[in-house]
Protein backbone atom coordinates (compact mmCIF):
# COMPACT_ATOMS: atom_id res chain seq x y z
CA UNK A 1 0.00 0.00 0.00
CA UNK A 2 1.32 3.35 -0.95
CA UNK A 3 0.94 6.14 1.57
CA UNK A 4 -0.41 9.31 0.07
CA UNK A 5 0.69 12.62 1.39
CA UNK A 6 -1.90 14.47 3.44
CA UNK A 7 -3.06 17.34 1.34
CA UNK A 8 -2.97 20.74 2.93
CA UNK A 9 -6.38 22.31 3.36
CA UNK A 10 -6.62 25.86 2.25
CA UNK A 11 -7.26 27.83 5.40
CA UNK A 12 -7.52 31.20 3.78
CA UNK A 13 -11.27 31.37 4.11
CA UNK A 14 -11.28 30.25 7.73
CA UNK A 15 -11.11 33.82 8.93
CA UNK A 16 -14.13 34.68 6.82
CA UNK A 17 -16.11 31.85 8.35
CA UNK A 18 -15.07 32.93 11.82
CA UNK A 19 -16.14 36.49 11.20
CA UNK A 20 -19.38 35.32 9.72
CA UNK A 21 -20.15 33.34 12.86
CA UNK A 22 -19.07 36.22 15.03
CA UNK A 23 -21.37 38.61 13.25
CA UNK A 24 -24.20 36.09 13.38
CA UNK A 25 -23.91 35.81 17.15
CA UNK A 26 -23.50 39.54 17.52
CA UNK A 27 -26.74 40.10 15.73
CA UNK A 28 -28.80 37.34 17.31
CA UNK A 29 -27.74 37.57 20.95
CA UNK A 30 -30.07 39.74 22.93
CA UNK A 31 -28.78 41.23 26.09
CA UNK A 32 -31.52 39.86 28.30
CA UNK A 33 -33.58 43.04 28.32
CA UNK A 34 -35.74 43.75 31.31
CA UNK A 35 -39.36 44.38 30.64
CA UNK A 36 -42.18 45.32 32.91
CA UNK A 37 -45.09 47.60 33.63
CA UNK A 38 -44.04 51.12 34.50
CA UNK A 39 -45.94 52.88 37.26
CA UNK A 40 -45.63 56.07 39.21
CA UNK A 41 -46.18 55.95 42.96
CA UNK A 42 -47.93 58.83 44.67
CA UNK A 43 -45.62 61.07 46.67
CA UNK A 44 -45.63 60.47 50.40
CA UNK A 45 -48.13 62.50 52.37
CA UNK A 46 -47.21 63.74 55.81
CA UNK A 47 -50.68 63.45 57.21
CA UNK A 48 -54.01 62.88 55.63
CA UNK A 49 -55.47 66.19 54.50
CA UNK A 50 -58.62 66.63 56.45
CA UNK A 51 -61.21 67.72 54.01
CA UNK A 52 -60.38 66.53 50.55
CA UNK A 53 -63.16 67.39 48.17
CA UNK A 54 -65.29 64.30 47.79
CA UNK A 55 -65.14 62.57 44.44
CA UNK A 56 -68.51 61.77 43.03
CA UNK A 57 -69.48 58.14 43.10
CA UNK A 58 -69.98 58.05 39.35
CA UNK A 59 -66.44 59.25 38.75
CA UNK A 60 -64.79 56.37 40.55
CA UNK A 61 -64.20 52.97 39.04
CA UNK A 62 -63.49 50.65 41.93
CA UNK A 63 -61.57 47.48 41.31
CA UNK A 64 -61.14 45.21 44.29
CA UNK A 65 -59.08 42.04 44.35
CA UNK A 66 -59.56 39.68 47.25
CA UNK A 67 -57.25 37.12 48.77
CA UNK A 68 -58.71 34.41 46.53
CA UNK A 69 -57.60 36.43 43.50
CA UNK A 70 -61.19 37.27 42.57
CA UNK A 71 -62.26 40.57 41.15
CA UNK A 72 -65.04 42.87 42.24
CA UNK A 73 -65.56 45.70 39.81
CA UNK A 74 -68.07 48.42 40.70
CA UNK A 75 -69.71 46.03 43.14
CA UNK A 76 -70.03 43.16 40.70
CA UNK A 77 -67.80 40.10 40.34
CA UNK A 78 -65.94 40.09 37.07
CA UNK A 79 -63.45 37.98 35.18
CA UNK A 80 -60.08 39.53 34.43
CA UNK A 81 -60.58 39.17 30.69
CA UNK A 82 -63.66 41.44 30.79
CA UNK A 83 -61.87 44.18 32.65
CA UNK A 84 -60.37 45.91 29.62
CA UNK A 85 -63.75 46.46 27.97
CA UNK A 86 -65.32 47.66 31.22
CA UNK A 87 -62.46 50.09 31.77
CA UNK A 88 -62.71 51.45 28.26
CA UNK A 89 -66.42 51.98 28.62
CA UNK A 90 -65.85 53.76 31.91
CA UNK A 91 -63.24 56.08 30.45
CA UNK A 92 -65.09 56.86 27.24
CA UNK A 93 -68.67 56.90 28.52
CA UNK A 94 -69.88 56.92 24.91
CA UNK A 95 -73.59 57.25 25.69
CA UNK A 96 -73.25 59.89 28.41
CA UNK A 97 -74.64 57.48 30.93
CA UNK A 98 -75.66 59.02 34.26
CA UNK A 99 -73.80 56.32 36.14
CA UNK A 100 -70.58 56.67 34.21
CA UNK A 101 -68.17 59.55 34.81
CA UNK A 102 -68.59 63.13 33.77
CA UNK A 103 -66.50 64.62 31.03
CA UNK A 104 -65.03 68.03 30.62
CA UNK A 105 -63.91 69.70 27.45
CA UNK A 106 -60.36 70.90 27.30
CA UNK A 107 -58.24 72.44 24.62
CA UNK A 108 -55.42 70.13 23.59
CA UNK A 109 -52.56 71.18 21.36
CA UNK A 110 -52.63 69.53 17.93
CA UNK A 111 -56.00 67.93 18.63
CA UNK A 112 -58.27 70.86 19.38
CA UNK A 113 -61.10 70.62 21.87
CA UNK A 114 -61.41 67.15 23.32
CA UNK A 115 -63.65 65.56 25.89
CA UNK A 116 -61.64 64.26 28.79
CA UNK A 117 -63.12 62.06 31.43
CA UNK A 118 -63.11 63.02 35.08
CA UNK A 119 -63.07 59.39 36.05
CA UNK A 120 -60.50 57.85 38.34
CA UNK A 121 -59.72 54.17 38.64
CA UNK A 122 -59.38 53.04 42.20
CA UNK A 123 -57.55 49.79 42.71
CA UNK A 124 -57.46 47.98 45.99
CA UNK A 125 -56.03 44.61 46.75
CA UNK A 126 -55.74 42.29 49.70
CA UNK A 127 -52.44 41.52 51.35
CA UNK A 128 -52.81 37.92 50.25
CA UNK A 129 -53.57 38.66 46.62
CA UNK A 130 -51.14 36.87 44.37
CA UNK A 131 -48.66 39.10 42.58
CA UNK A 132 -49.52 37.57 39.22
CA UNK A 133 -53.20 38.47 39.60
CA UNK A 134 -52.39 42.00 40.66
CA UNK A 135 -50.10 42.35 37.69
CA UNK A 136 -52.73 40.98 35.33
CA UNK A 137 -55.21 43.58 36.57
CA UNK A 138 -52.63 46.32 36.10
CA UNK A 139 -51.94 44.84 32.71
CA UNK A 140 -55.59 44.94 31.66
CA UNK A 141 -55.93 48.53 32.81
CA UNK A 142 -52.82 49.41 30.86
CA UNK A 143 -54.22 47.61 27.85
CA UNK A 144 -57.40 49.67 28.06
CA UNK A 145 -55.37 52.88 28.03
CA UNK A 146 -53.11 51.65 25.26
CA UNK A 147 -56.04 50.70 23.07
CA UNK A 148 -57.79 54.01 23.64
CA UNK A 149 -54.63 55.94 22.88
CA UNK A 150 -54.02 53.86 19.80
CA UNK A 151 -57.56 54.47 18.58
CA UNK A 152 -57.23 58.20 18.98
CA UNK A 153 -53.80 58.25 17.40
CA UNK A 154 -55.07 56.32 14.40
CA UNK A 155 -58.10 58.56 14.05
CA UNK A 156 -56.18 61.80 14.27
CA UNK A 157 -52.77 61.00 12.88
CA UNK A 158 -53.22 57.74 11.03
CA UNK A 159 -50.48 56.07 13.04
CA UNK A 160 -50.29 53.98 16.17
CA UNK A 161 -49.44 55.67 19.43
CA UNK A 162 -45.97 54.16 19.41
CA UNK A 163 -45.17 55.65 16.01
CA UNK A 164 -46.15 59.19 16.93
CA UNK A 165 -43.76 62.03 17.55
CA UNK A 166 -43.09 63.07 21.15
CA UNK A 167 -45.39 66.08 20.90
CA UNK A 168 -48.23 64.08 19.43
CA UNK A 169 -47.86 61.40 22.05
CA UNK A 170 -48.08 64.06 24.70
CA UNK A 171 -51.28 65.40 23.18
CA UNK A 172 -52.82 61.95 23.06
CA UNK A 173 -51.73 61.29 26.60
CA UNK A 174 -53.42 64.41 27.85
CA UNK A 175 -56.70 63.22 26.37
CA UNK A 176 -56.33 59.86 28.09
CA UNK A 177 -54.28 60.49 31.21
CA UNK A 178 -53.63 57.41 33.26
CA UNK A 179 -55.42 57.92 36.53
CA UNK A 180 -55.05 54.88 38.69
CA UNK A 181 -55.27 55.40 42.39
CA UNK A 182 -54.23 52.65 44.73
CA UNK A 183 -55.67 52.51 48.17
CA UNK A 184 -53.87 50.99 51.11
CA UNK A 185 -54.48 47.27 51.04
CA UNK A 186 -56.78 45.68 53.51
CA UNK A 187 -56.40 42.41 55.22
CA UNK A 188 -59.93 41.16 54.92
CA UNK A 189 -59.23 37.73 53.61
CA UNK A 190 -57.31 36.62 56.64
CA UNK A 191 -55.17 33.58 56.83
CA UNK B 1 1.15 9.92 -16.77
CA UNK B 2 0.27 11.35 -13.45
CA UNK B 3 2.93 12.90 -11.39
CA UNK B 4 3.73 11.32 -8.10
CA UNK B 5 5.05 13.26 -5.24
CA UNK B 6 7.92 12.17 -3.12
CA UNK B 7 6.74 10.05 -0.29
CA UNK B 8 7.59 11.31 3.13
CA UNK B 9 9.23 8.96 5.49
CA UNK B 10 6.39 8.37 7.96
CA UNK B 11 5.49 10.80 10.77
CA UNK B 12 2.27 12.77 11.08
CA UNK B 13 1.90 16.00 9.26
CA UNK B 14 1.33 19.09 11.37
CA UNK B 15 -2.10 20.65 11.11
CA UNK B 16 -2.15 24.20 9.97
CA UNK B 17 -2.97 26.36 12.96
CA UNK B 18 -3.09 29.66 11.19
CA UNK B 19 -6.83 30.00 11.80
CA UNK B 20 -6.72 29.13 15.45
CA UNK B 21 -6.40 32.75 16.51
CA UNK B 22 -9.51 33.56 14.54
CA UNK B 23 -11.49 30.92 16.35
CA UNK B 24 -10.19 32.03 19.69
CA UNK B 25 -11.01 35.64 18.93
CA UNK B 26 -14.45 34.66 17.84
CA UNK B 27 -15.12 32.85 21.08
CA UNK B 28 -13.69 35.74 23.00
CA UNK B 29 -15.93 38.24 21.27
CA UNK B 30 -18.93 36.02 21.72
CA UNK B 31 -18.46 35.73 25.43
CA UNK B 32 -17.66 39.39 25.76
CA UNK B 33 -20.91 40.27 24.12
CA UNK B 34 -23.26 37.78 25.72
CA UNK B 35 -22.02 38.03 29.29
CA UNK B 36 -23.71 40.62 31.42
CA UNK B 37 -21.21 42.27 33.63
CA UNK B 38 -22.25 41.84 37.21
CA UNK B 39 -25.16 39.50 37.50
CA UNK B 40 -26.36 39.51 41.06
CA UNK B 41 -26.12 36.24 42.85
CA UNK B 42 -29.73 35.23 43.20
CA UNK B 43 -30.62 34.09 46.66
CA UNK B 44 -34.35 34.02 46.12
CA UNK B 45 -36.23 31.99 43.57
CA UNK B 46 -38.18 34.05 41.11
CA UNK B 47 -40.60 32.74 38.56
CA UNK B 48 -41.37 35.92 36.68
CA UNK B 49 -44.93 37.11 36.42
CA UNK B 50 -46.35 37.47 32.96
CA UNK B 51 -48.04 40.35 31.23
CA UNK B 52 -48.66 41.61 27.71
CA UNK B 53 -48.49 45.41 27.80
CA UNK B 54 -44.81 45.59 28.52
CA UNK B 55 -42.44 48.49 28.36
CA UNK B 56 -38.72 47.95 28.09
CA UNK B 57 -36.40 49.22 30.76
CA UNK B 58 -33.93 51.13 28.74
CA UNK B 59 -31.07 52.69 30.59
CA UNK B 60 -29.61 50.02 32.82
CA UNK B 61 -27.63 52.45 34.91
CA UNK B 62 -30.81 54.19 36.03
CA UNK B 63 -32.42 51.05 37.33
CA UNK B 64 -32.22 49.66 40.83
CA UNK B 65 -33.53 46.19 41.44
CA UNK B 66 -35.44 44.77 44.35
CA UNK B 67 -35.93 41.02 44.30
CA UNK B 68 -38.75 39.32 46.15
CA UNK B 69 -39.27 35.60 46.40
CA UNK B 70 -38.93 32.45 48.41
CA UNK B 71 -35.31 31.86 49.49
CA UNK B 72 -33.39 29.32 47.44
CA UNK B 73 -33.25 25.76 48.76
CA UNK B 74 -29.88 26.10 50.44
CA UNK B 75 -30.96 29.19 52.37
CA UNK B 76 -34.29 27.86 53.51
CA UNK B 77 -32.89 26.36 56.69
CA UNK B 78 -31.68 29.78 57.71
CA UNK B 79 -34.29 32.09 56.28
CA UNK B 80 -37.42 29.98 56.09
CA UNK B 81 -39.70 29.58 53.13
CA UNK B 82 -41.72 32.77 53.37
CA UNK B 83 -41.06 35.29 50.58
CA UNK B 84 -38.11 37.49 51.42
CA UNK B 85 -36.56 40.60 49.95
CA UNK B 86 -33.13 40.57 48.38
CA UNK B 87 -31.19 43.78 47.87
CA UNK B 88 -27.92 43.42 46.04
CA UNK B 89 -26.45 40.18 47.35
CA UNK B 90 -28.13 40.10 50.70
CA UNK B 91 -31.39 39.26 52.28
CA UNK B 92 -33.01 42.34 53.67
CA UNK B 93 -36.09 43.57 55.43
CA UNK B 94 -38.44 46.38 54.50
CA UNK B 95 -36.75 49.03 56.69
CA UNK B 96 -33.46 48.40 54.84
CA UNK B 97 -34.98 49.59 51.58
CA UNK B 98 -34.77 53.27 52.38
CA UNK B 99 -31.04 53.24 52.98
CA UNK B 100 -30.52 50.98 49.98
CA UNK B 101 -32.36 53.43 47.74
CA UNK B 102 -30.46 56.36 49.19
CA UNK B 103 -27.22 54.51 48.58
CA UNK B 104 -27.94 53.65 44.99
CA UNK B 105 -29.18 57.16 44.38
CA UNK B 106 -25.93 58.59 45.69
CA UNK B 107 -23.99 56.31 43.38
CA UNK B 108 -25.70 57.89 40.38
CA UNK B 109 -24.76 61.03 38.57
CA UNK B 110 -26.65 64.00 39.90
CA UNK B 111 -28.36 64.65 36.60
CA UNK B 112 -29.63 61.08 36.54
CA UNK B 113 -30.99 60.98 40.03
CA UNK B 114 -34.51 62.23 39.23
CA UNK B 115 -34.81 59.58 36.53
CA UNK B 116 -34.05 56.72 38.86
CA UNK B 117 -36.33 53.76 38.39
CA UNK B 118 -36.83 50.93 40.81
CA UNK B 119 -37.67 47.61 39.28
CA UNK B 120 -39.52 45.19 41.51
CA UNK B 121 -38.75 41.64 40.45
CA UNK B 122 -41.15 39.48 42.36
CA UNK B 123 -42.17 35.90 42.15
CA UNK B 124 -45.56 35.44 40.59
CA UNK B 125 -46.95 33.65 43.63
CA UNK B 126 -45.69 36.19 46.07
CA UNK B 127 -48.48 37.74 48.16
CA UNK B 128 -49.09 41.44 47.63
CA UNK B 129 -48.51 42.23 51.30
CA UNK B 130 -44.74 42.22 50.90
CA UNK B 131 -44.93 44.24 47.73
CA UNK B 132 -47.22 46.79 49.29
CA UNK B 133 -44.77 47.21 52.14
CA UNK B 134 -42.00 47.74 49.61
CA UNK B 135 -44.10 50.29 47.77
CA UNK B 136 -44.74 52.22 50.96
CA UNK B 137 -41.03 52.16 51.77
CA UNK B 138 -40.24 53.41 48.27
CA UNK B 139 -42.70 56.23 48.67
CA UNK B 140 -40.98 57.24 51.89
CA UNK B 141 -37.63 57.04 50.13
CA UNK B 142 -39.06 59.26 47.38
CA UNK B 143 -38.32 56.70 44.69
CA UNK B 144 -41.59 57.03 42.85
CA UNK B 145 -40.80 55.66 39.42
CA UNK B 146 -41.24 51.95 39.67
CA UNK B 147 -41.50 49.09 37.28
CA UNK B 148 -43.21 45.79 37.96
CA UNK B 149 -40.92 43.36 36.23
CA UNK B 150 -42.73 40.85 34.06
CA UNK B 151 -42.01 38.59 31.15
CA UNK B 152 -43.89 38.45 27.87
CA UNK B 153 -46.97 36.28 28.21
CA UNK B 154 -46.39 32.94 26.57
CA UNK B 155 -49.81 32.12 25.28
CA UNK B 156 -52.49 34.49 24.16
CA UNK B 157 -55.52 34.60 26.34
Amino acid sequence: MSKREVQEVNAGSMADIAFLLLIFFLVTTTMDTDTGLARLLPPPVEEEPEDTPPIKERNVFTVLINSQNQLLVEGRPMEIRDLTEATKEFILNPLDDEKLPEKKEIEVELLGVQEVTKGVISLQNDRDTEYQTYLMVQNELQRAYNELRDDLAKRKFGKTYEELEKEEQKAVRSVFPQKISEAEPKNIGGN
Amino acid sequence: MAKFRKKKSGGQQAINTASLPDIVFMLLFFFMVSTTMKEVDMKVQIKPAQATELATLEKKELVTFIYVGVPAKKFQALYGSEPRIQLNDQFATVPDIQSYIAQSRDAMRESDQPKMTVSIKADRECPMGVITDIKQALRKAAALKINYSAAEMVKNR
